[in-house]
């Protein structure tokens, strides 16, 4: 398993770039690996999500689809795809140091 | 005397019932099911009707035939639940109190969450085949359609039997074949997903279907909004015309065009959930123990098929293996005994791949569908496709009525995965396989 530096801390992280463990997160890590999936700035707003997100995974033990993202975060899809263009529940997951979220089979 | 009210009279409420009935004295228990409509539709049959293989007639029966003796039916919406006073407020005014609840309401097609796709061309450039009156109109369209670009497109999961929608590509390829047009159509299907299907080894095989028969896969799109084309398109005057088509639009903005569009609509549970507090989850699904299927609402409401949260697939056959276990569970309940974990989410499904053949599937929670024979090694050849599998398909509909809705058991199918007959992958190429949501 590859290990990353954030903010000064080695973390492990799978081969699509998510945290092995997310207790190991940190807020100060999010801007790094924002930068490393195309986001140069988080703005209130991301971090209204990135919040949520880490709640919901604390809460439920996976983070929200993007579905239930647009229904419960109070930021609605359209808006979320202009905060993280390259699918918001995934990149969003991987910036709040949560696992990709299961989705639905 | 106890009452079981159960919500949703189709597969999961109907085997569920017939089984309670078994095991409960008439003296003992009361068993009250509750349903809207009259008819039981035999869905996984509505794959079938746009190409003609099946009518509606064939695949409906009176949803009250299929109750053994001594179960009330109540025909009425439901209106909410009450868990607090374990009341069930009916749409006619009425209430029915209960000792256990069971809901059995499955899910509802939600069409109008999506921007554009009940507008001007539903029904008539843009279709789905999930609900009778969509695959009845498809089956009318295609009809007519004699070529152009011919989307399928997953709006987004949950959706029942998440291979169907695959099925439907397959099969289109095999009936316009069949029509010699075949080179006239462009089929291309559309997923949210990241692969053809979600689990590894299934996803290598359904992909390299798809190729081999010269369907074309957009993945991780996220369809935000649906732009119907004139209606009409795909037939020999637009094509002439060269009439614009439609247009599906991600909410990232890529576009993939089409003449006649299959959309799967997004999925969600029945409404009352959404006006019973605490019952249901974001989507209107019940939140539930998997492997008990009490529902995390109360412990004297329980939860079967497709109105659940388990991290399985929406199919009958996670209703027939969870019926099982339920009933057994309503049971223990009822005499304050320990509830059993015995559900491990075992599913299975036939994968229907046209040319009269089909391929098999079996997994649980923990197991993908891997290669082998169901339920043993002399079995139905698994992830293949076989002739006898789409033999085995068309039976369903027979053990559909008359065993599993009777919630008969049948000797060798049991509820739980069976291991044995199947082949491990290496724990290399697991680690290697991607697809995994
Ligand atoms: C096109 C298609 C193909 C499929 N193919 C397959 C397949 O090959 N194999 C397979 O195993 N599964 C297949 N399925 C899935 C399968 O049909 C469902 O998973 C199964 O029917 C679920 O059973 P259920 O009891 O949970 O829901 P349902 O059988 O849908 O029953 C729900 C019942 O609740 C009632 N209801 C809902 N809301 C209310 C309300 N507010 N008030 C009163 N009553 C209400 C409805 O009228 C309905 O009778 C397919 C489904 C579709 C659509």
């Amino acid at each position: 398993m590859p290990a990353v530096t954030y903010a000064g801390h080695s973390v492990a992280v799978n081969e699509e770039g998510f945290l092995v463990d997310p207790a190991q997160w940190t807020e100060d890590m999010a801007p790094q690996i924002a930068k490393s999936a195309g986001i140069d700035e988080l703005t209130a707003r991301h971090w209204q999500v990135i919040r949520f997100m880490r709640a919901e995974y604390q809460a439920k033990g996976t983070g929200p689809t993007v579905r239930v993202l647009g229904k419960t975060s109070g930021v609605s899809i359209k808006e979320l795809y202009q905060l993280f263009p390259k699918g918001p529940a995934k990149t969003a997951a991987r910036i709040a140091g949560i696992p990709k979220p299961r989705g639905c089979i | 005397m106890k009452r079981i009210v159960i919500l949703g009279g189709g597969t999961g409420g109907t085997l569920t019932a017939n089984r309670l009935r078994r095991s409960f004295d008439e003296r003992d228990a009361e068993i009250v099911v509750v349903d809207h409509d009259a008819d039981h539709v035999y869905q996984p049959g509505l794959l079938f009707v746009p190409f003609g293989l099946t009518s509606m007639q064939r695949i409906v029966r009176p949803r009250r035939q299929q109750f053994r003796s001594g179960i009330s039916f109540r025909q009425a919406g439901i209106g909410r639940v009450d868990t607090g006073a374990d009341r069930v407020h009916l749409d006619d005014g009425t209430a029915l109190d209960y000792d256990v609840l069971v809901v059995a309401t499955g899910a509802r097609l939600l069409p109008g969450e999506t921007e554009g796709l009940t507008g001007p061309g539903w029904l008539k450039s843009v279709f789905t085949f999930y609900t009778p009156e969509g695959a009845v109109a498809l089956h009318r369209a295609l009809e007519r359609f004699t070529g152009g670009r011919l989307v399928v497109n997953v709006v987004d999961m949950p959706i029942k039997c998440p291979v169907a929608p695959l099925e439907f590509c397959f099969l289109a390829d095999y009936y316009f074949r069949r029509r010699g047009i075949r080179d006239r159509v462009e089929l291309t299907y559309v997923t949210p997903l990241d692969g053809a299907f979600t689990k590894p080894v299934c996803n290598r095989e359904l992909s390299g279907l798809l190729v081999d028969k010269g369907i074309e896969l957009v993945t991780e799109f996220n369809t935000g909004t649906v732009e119907a084309g004139p209606a009409g398109a795909g037939t020999a005057g637009s094509a002439a015309s060269g009439a614009p088509g439609g247009r599906l639009i991600s909410y990232d903005e890529r576009v993939v065009p089409f003449d006649l569009a299959v959309v799967i609509p997004l999925h969600g549970g029945a409404a009352y959930v959404e006006r019973s507090p605490g019952l249901g989850d974001e989507l209107g699904f019940i939140p539930v123990d998997p492997s008990t299927l009490q529902a995390k609402a109360r412990p004297n409401v329980f939860a079967v098929g497709d109105a659940t949260d388990v991290p399985t697939s929406k199919a009958g056959s996670v209703a027939h293996f969870e019926g099982d276990v339920l009933a057994d569970n309503v049971r223990r309940f009822l005499a304050g005994q320990e509830l059993l974990a015995g559900f491990d989410g075992h599913t299975n499904c036939f994968i229907e791949t046209g040319f009269g053949k089909a391929l098999l599937i079996d997994f649980n929670y923990g197991t993908e569908p891997l290669a082998g024979h169901y339920p043993a090694r002399l079995g139905l050849p698994l992830l293949r496709q076989s002739r006898l599998n789409h033999l085995g398909k068309l039976a369903f509909q027979q053990f559909y009525w008359h065993s599993l809705l009777p919630g008969r058991d049948v000797p060798g199918i049991s509820s739980a995965m069976p291991a044995r007959g199947k082949t491990r992958p290496r724990a290399q190429a697991a680690a290697g396989a991607r697809g995994h949501r």
